[in-house]
């Protein structure tokens, strides 16, 4: 195997708390390499988004906390960061659901991404122009309300918006979701693209196992707050669990439900 | 029939035989338009950018104006007061910043409003217990003569007036749609969470919003108290606001002018030629109804934002 890429994100054993009560992650820890693309798996619930919000610390607006373990970024410690600090280290996130700003053009849209950019108005308007070089079907509806666009121009919109900060790092939360399985094609070509032209590294949460693992080189699947399992993007897609539960290929014939839940609790927890 | 000529053919009547008296009501009605204007954009700027109606904002007129005549009562020069009371709507937005908004990210339009309500008891409270609440005179010597213009009789003050709203107008309007920070006033307002997640600082934000909103209610609160002295009525006319808002739209910096307009021009209108009518008294209440007019056949109002909904 060749030496691990210099590290990117660390994500050291974090333990979030919702509402003071709620123990949602119970221990996570990942890494995210310079320039890799990292895939979080797992079912609803999991503690994809949670994960991805931790880092992004846009987990205080909703009363969440990470209560142990830290988060670095590039050596430093950021998991006391506002996600304005975070934005301009170059971790930027992409929210499930798209969360355009409906009222605003795509793009205006586009530029809010710049918001914390201080490098002035031309290398903004060179940005805005690799934008849409990226989508440029974005392009054709620039003056368009946001909230008038298709799903898959709303979810292209909010990458390129991500993109506009100039970031390092793109969390990118469930980018298939509600999209044409052509369309999820589409984005996650346009994914691996920036992340070689352009050297933007990618931790992505995604239900959609099967895509996930053919556009990312490495994997960790999530499970009631835990990591159960990781491994190279190869490696999971060819792992019996992963398989019968993650990408719904059974190998043998189909078991009963109590063979199913045996088959659950003797997963490796790690 | 004679209900029907009162209602239908008197008040025609009138019209056309005086157009110069009917000009005036026009007129006086535009400048009182303006005045409701000034109110309202308040709420508009903050509406438009954090999507939080601003219930207090009746409260921070009176607030602004009872400091402006407080400190001008003390033998502080007029600018100097002025610049005291601008430095004291900052101040004001950055703590309701951090006592109310910084804890209520994320959380429903209602919470926000109710949250505000709160804050307009605690306004209209601290400027009295701060200054006093008697009716106080203020003068900033604004020219209060009256002139003729082709027989029509005009008041400096409300040229005044209508000139500062129209530079007011100007200004936001340039601000929301041609700056970063007015386009990310407009992002926070779509969306907290995603205007968060591209970096935008809600709490400067805020702050920004609300500081201006305070200057609003200061140009606002000094134009009213002039007219009519500084007291604790200033705090009611935020609610002659409110038809302005439902006419114009919540969310339009223009639409806050015309929205003005329309119903000081039609609430003397309709007090004159449509009085008798009814009694009299239709000022009180005309502008309500035709909010409520409006509500059911346009409840985004005339450029207010649409409702986006994707089936």
């Amino acid at each position: 195997m060749v030496a691990p890429a210099q590290s990117l994100l660390t994500v050291n054993n974090i333990e979030v708390i919702y509402d003071h009560v709620i123990l949602v992650l119970k221990g996570v820890s990942l890494e995210v390499p310079d320039g890799g693309i990292v895939a979080l798996l797992g079912a609803n619930g999991a503690g994809k988004t949670t994960t991805l919000k931790a880092i992004s610390n846009l987990l205080r607006a909703e009363r969440g906390e990470v209560t142990k373990g830290s988060i670095e970024c590039m050596g430093e410690r950021v998991d006391r960061l506002s996600p304005n600090d975070l934005v301009k280290r170059g971790v930027i996130q992409v929210m499930e659901g798209r969360h355009c700003f409906e009222h605003l053009t795509v793009d205006e849209n586009l530029l809010t991404g710049a918001y914390t950019r201080r490098d002035g108005r031309a290398a903004i308007a060179e940005s805005l122009e690799k934008v849409y070089h990226y989508f440029p079907r974005l392009k054709e509806r620039r003056t368009t309300q946001a909230g008038y666009t298709s799903g898959g121009e709303q979810q292209m919109t909010a990458i390129g918006r991500a993109l506009m900060a100039n970031p390092k790092m793109i969390l990118l939360d469930e980018p298939s979701m509600g999209l044409a399985p052509q369309l999820v094609l589409e984005i996650f070509e346009i994914v691996r693209n920036l992340n070689k032209r352009e050297g933007v590294s990618f931790l992505l949460a995604e239900q959609n196992t099967m895509v996930a693992l053919k556009f990312s080189d490495y994997g960790y699947v999530l499970e009631n707050g835990r990591v159960v399992m990781d491994g190279d993007a190869k490696s999971l897609s060819d792992n019996e669990d992963v398989k019968e539960f993650y990408l719904g290929l059974s190998s043998g014939s189909r078991r009963s439900f109590r063979d199913v839940k045996h088959y659950r609790r003797r997963k490796r927890w790690l | 029939m004679e209900l029907l000529n009162i209602l239908f053919v008197a008040p025609f009547v009138d019209i056309t035989s005086s157009p110069v008296f009917f000009a005036e009501v026009v007129i006086g009605g535009l400048m009182t338009g303006v005045m409701y204007s000034l109110v309202a954009l308040g709420f508009v700027l903050i509406f438009k950018a954090s999507g939080v109606f601003n219930f207090a904002q009746g409260a921070m007129v009176l607030f602004a104006a009872l400091t402006l005549v407080g400190l001008m009562e003390r033998g502080v020069p007029i600018p100097l007061a002025l610049a005291g009371t601008v430095l004291v709507m900052i101040a004001l937005a950055m703590l309701i910043e951090r006592m109310m908004l910084r804890h209520l990210v994320n959380q429903e339009g209602i919470i926000l409003f109710m949250a505000t309500i709160g804050l307009n008891f605690l306004l209209e409270g601290a400027g009295q217990i701060a200054w006093g609440s008697n009716v106080k005179v203020l003068d900033l010597g604004i020219p209060n003569q009256s002139f003729e213009v082709a027989g029509i009789l005009l008041n400096q003050f409300d040229l005044f007036a209508a000139a500062i709203a129209a530079v007011m107008v100007t200004v936001l309007a340039v601000f929301f749609q041609k700056t970063t920070i007015g386009r990310a006033l407009r992002a926070v307002a779509d969306d907290h969470q995603a205007a968060l997640s591209v970096g935008i600082p809600l709490k400067t934000i805020w702050v920004i919003v609300w500081s201006v909103a305070g200057i609003v209610a200061l140009v606002a609160g000094i134009m009213w108290g002039a007219k009519s002295g500084v007291q604790f009525s200033l705090s009611l006319i935020a609610l002659k606001a409110l038809p302005v808002l439902i006419l114009g739209g919540f969310t339009s910096v223009p639409g806050a002018i015309i929205g003005g307009l329309i119903i000081g021009v039609g609430e003397k209108i309709a007090e004159i030629y449509w009085g008798p009518a009814f009694g009299g008294a239709i000022e009180g209440w005309f502008a309500y109804m035709l909010a409520l007019a409006f509500l059911m056949f346009r409840p985004q109002g005339l450029f207010g934002e649409k409702i986006i909904e994707r089936v």
